[in-house]
């Protein structure tokens, strides 16, 4: 069946400007009487609960954490673009948007990224008023640098720590919105259920984690911002708690799941160090601006790094794309780096790392400028590997970090639910299959300050009847969620939920990770049945339902990310092309860049859930190009 | 190496708790702290024994969530670092270590080490924030702020909200935290407007929450994650009295 994103008519340039005036307003008396639902209190839910709460609706926002503030948004590092064209290297709306487009691939919605780019000057100006403190220039004005896969500088930051800044910007105004009673907040809830009545989203089944008793919550739309589907592959740069379960357990009642093959493996981590490693740690890509990325030319050279001289080091991604350097963008700067290691001339214990090498840079800027700019980075480096990276390079290896697909959504932002809008990494629709740096930050703030207070009018304008907890939708769904974790704790095998989790982590990240094909996606499969079968005979959870239980939690998700694991294998079999991220053997130029097939390929793939172990059903939203022309990318 | 735990175990906020003893064995010194209970942890699965609980998330000491009072000290040996930052590297063989929760009358016990902190979120209800509607706000650069300045706020602003301060502190004061937030938007201009309603509201409400007063132990600024100096103390109690005296 086609699908219809409802983007509307008009020059690009006009049609968020026009949607909004055709768009129906709620009077700001009616506002009183809406309740919406918010999941996830990251940048999107964030802004969103506080930008709607102002507007004058009743907020009940949810959170897994014990507080707001600490949704996984916290941890980005490095920046947020704007197209404030500051820094006059000939910026502009329509080049963070030209960018972008070719930065995913072209495999995003050219209306929406448009519209994101057009509202990224706001976020900015938004986020200065609220105090967020970015860095600023001698004179006063803020500062800019330039981040992978873009040629200007637009990028904003706070240090290190831009993500932590703008969501503590993000959530004070939730919390002014608590204090004046628009917002009730629930932390320490997790969503275990979509409850739909006629059709229309209009409710969530919660689990209070520190009681163990399910809550129901009634409201007029429901928004979901619960973030990517990363810690499917248990190693990643995702924060522990990060999970599939909210947007799984949409998708299972009805909402579609698109394009969740794309999954970002970004290029500068800190390497596997061990068996025990409970999660992969993030070096800001903002070090490839000064760092130089290298490995020897020889294979298995064992010589430390300083004893290798430059004859005989090889700077492959300046080699190989000279015009972008060590700033391709993150998927072509990952499938390098894996291709000299798998060519084992790797570096380190493993033999599966590269350097990113700074002794240039601080020869040519001096210590202090380069302490200036990354002293926390190369503190929290020699924190977890003991190695100074003044005095030796650093090694990195990509790891998994951000997760393109998500749920279908329309402009508007909302699913082919009805009343189910979805926000921030949680929907698919910006960053077609590859992000841009300095893009998530953009576009969970975009979608929650900028683009669902409009869009959620025009719904809510015609929202349908007044309905209450008593439905008996809601018991059916406490009941449903409640079996299932009683089924979990039945089973009382032999196995721990980790072993579960690393085991389907590593079968994803050898067959549907950095590069794919079709013979080791068919036996993946086959395997991630195998292990959802054996998990729901073999796995062990201690305790009950009704406390505080850790293990069960972790566990419901873990059922859910087996689950998930299928349709993203399926997915990555069905798209018979390279694309961005999406990176199949078979389908690779002479060069080993990936090799889009536009003519078979140009869609959004968004599934449709018919069944834990049926063969879920594909809807195609073909994407037009009318402003941006196809070709191949290159960054040479 | 192998490591003897002393871990305070407590169901819930009505039981009374105590220490527990659990064995360490074949801790690798490139493992961090909460790896080393991950290990602990799942050993305790398979044995079919309720696993410790400890809230962490990032890992990566941003979040705040992890906190453990180590040895007797918020967060462990180490300077500047969280409990998610601490690598097994800084112990020895044969160690016995002491696991507690952080305590204090404001931060309740959940179960095992999980606190709750959501008194945090009371005292940012009550005044940290800028009271500006999402909208259009002026350009950016409209707002020239000097360099020192803006670093002076994002020292402040680097404030994970971890409660470390609190844990460390005798009277289990809320005072670093508080004054963090004060001094965030009290240098900076978007935070003139509010300026002195703000620190009165704040700090009303943190003795509401039943946090205690400042004497000058400095203990705070020792284990903070964030390094947020004492002096950040003093401009709180100067913003204090200046917001008094305006009333």
């Amino acid at each position: 069946m086609a699908l219809n994103g409802n983007v509307p008519g008009g020059p690009i340039e006009e049609k968020w400007d026009n949607h909004r005036f055709e768009l129906k307003l709620v009077n700001p008396a009616n506002k009183r009487k809406h309740t919406v639902i918010v999941v996830g209190t990251g940048l999107a839910g964030s802004s969103a609960a506080a930008s709607l709460a102002e507007l004058g609706y009743n907020v009940l926002a949810f959170c897994i954490q014990d507080s707001p503030r600490r949704a996984h948004s916290i941890a980005a590092q490095g920046g947020i673009n704007a197209a404030k064209n500051y820094q006059n290297d000939g910026d502009s709306v329509y080049r963070l948007f030209y960018d972008t487009v070719k930065g995913g691939d072209y495999r995003s919605r050219e209306a929406n990224v448009y519209r994101l780019a057009q509202v990224s000057n706001s976020i900015i100006d938004q986020c200065v008023a609220q105090g967020v403190p970015f860095a600023r220039e001698y004179g006063g004005t803020l500062g800019n640098r330039s981040f992978g896969g873009a040629q200007v500088s637009r990028t904003f930051y706070a240090r290190g720590q831009t993500g932590q800044q703008l969501l503590i910007g993000a959530y004070s105004a939730l919390m002014r919105q608590v204090e004046v009673g628009k917002v009730t907040l629930f932390p320490r809830r997790e969503m275990l259920d979509l409850v739909l009545v006629d059709g229309h989203a209009r409710g969530i089944v919660v689990r209070n984690l520190v009681t163990g008793k399910m809550e129901s919550y009634a409201a007029d739309a429901v928004i979901l911002a619960t973030g990517g589907y990363g810690n499917v592959f248990f190693l990643s740069t995702n924060a522990k708690a990060c999970n599939v379960t909210a947007t799984w357990r949409a998708h299972k009642k009805g909402a579609y799941f698109a394009n969740p093959c794309y999954t970002q493996i970004h290029p500068t981590c800190i390497p596997v160090s061990g068996s025990h490693q409970a999660k992969l740690t993030l070096m800001s890509e903002s070090l490839r601006n000064d760092g130089r990325v290298w490995v020897p030319k020889q294979q298995g050279d064992a010589r430390t790094p300083e004893q290798i001289p430059e004859d005989d080091r090889d700077y492959y991604l300046e080699r190989r794309y000279p015009s972008f350097g060590n700033l391709v963008p993150r998927d072509v700067a990952s499938r390098n780096a894996k291709a000299v290691c798998d060519d084992g001339r790797g570096v380190g214990a493993t033999a599966r790392a590269v350097y990113l090498d700074f002794r240039d840079a601080i020869q040519r800027d001096g210590f202090d400028v380069i302490h200036s700019k990354y002293g926390n980075l190369f503190q929290m480096y020699e924190e977890i590997t003991a190695e100074n990276p003044y005095e030796t390079p650093m090694r990195i290896y990509p790891a998994v970090h951000y997760t393109m697909g998500g749920l279908w959504v329309d402009y508007d932002l909302m699913s082919n639910v009805p009343g189910l809008f979805v926000l921030g990494e949680a929907n698919f629709s910006d960053h077609g299959a590859n992000r841009l740096g300095a893009s998530a930050l953009m576009q969970g703030l975009a979608d929650g300050y900028f683009v669902i207070p409009y869009t959620i009018g025009g719904y809510l304008a015609g929202a349908a009847t007044e309905v209450d907890t008593s439905h008996p939708a809601f018991r059916e769904a406490e009941k449903e969620v409640t079996d299932r974790l009683e089924k979990i704790l039945a089973v009382d095998g032999s196995r721990t939920v980790d072993d579960f989790h690393r085991e389907v982590g590593m079968l994803l990240w050898d067959n549907c990770g950095m590069a794919r094909n079709e013979a080791d996606l068919r036996v993946a499969k086959g395997k991630v049945r195998e292990i959802r079968d054996e998990f729901w005979k073999n796995v062990t959870v201690t305790g009950s339902q009704g406390e505080f239980n850790q293990t069960l939690e972790r566990a419901g998700r873990v059922a859910d990310f087996l689950e998930f694991a299928g349709l993203m294998v399926e997915d990555a079999l069905v798209r018979n092309e390279s694309c961005g991220a999406h990176f199949r053997e078979e389908h690779q130029t002479e060069e080993g860049e990936a090799l889009r097939d536009d003519e078979n390929f140009s869609y959004v793939a968004a599934w449709e859930f018919k069944g834990v172990n049926e063969a879920p059903a594909l809807h195609k939203e073909a994407l037009e190009f009318e402003n941006v022309s196809l070709s191949q990318r290159s960054y040479k | 190496m192998n490591l003897t735990l002393r871990v305070w175990r407590q169901k819930d906020g009505q039981d009374k708790g105590g220490m527990e003893t659990y064995q360490a064995t074949d801790v690798s010194p490139d493992m961090s702290f909460l790896e080393m209970l991950d290990e602990v942890n799942e050993e305790l699965s398979r044995k079919k024994q309720p696993p410790i609980a400890i809230e962490s998330d990032c890992r990566e000491g941003i979040c705040g969530a992890c906190g453990l009072v180590i040895g007797g000290i918020a967060h462990g040996p180490g300077k500047g670092t969280t409990t998610c930052q601490l690598y097994m590297r800084s112990f020895k063989d044969g160690d016995t270590i002491d696991i507690e929760p952080w305590r204090a009358a404001a931060f309740p016990v959940v179960r095992d080490l999980v606190v709750d902190r959501s008194s945090f979120d009371s005292i940012i209800q009550s005044g940290g924030y800028v009271s500006v509607n999402t909208g259009s706000p002026p350009d950016g650069n409209a707002l020239l702020i000097s360099q020192p300045v803006s670093e002076e706020a994002m020292d402040a602003a680097a404030c994970i909200g971890c409660g470390a301060c609190v844990a460390a502190c005798r009277n289990a004061s809320a005072m670093l935290f508080v004054s963090a937030k004060v001094k965030h938007l009290g240098v900076l201009p978007q935070g003139q407007p509010e300026r002195k309603r703000r620190v009165l509201a704040m700090v009303e409400e943190m003795q509401e929450q039943g946090f205690g007063d400042c004497s000058n132990e400095y203990e705070c600024e020792a284990v903070c994650p964030k390094e947020i100096s004492v002096e950040t103390i003093s401009f709180l109690n100067r913003e204090f009295i200046k917001g008094k005296i305006a009333k």
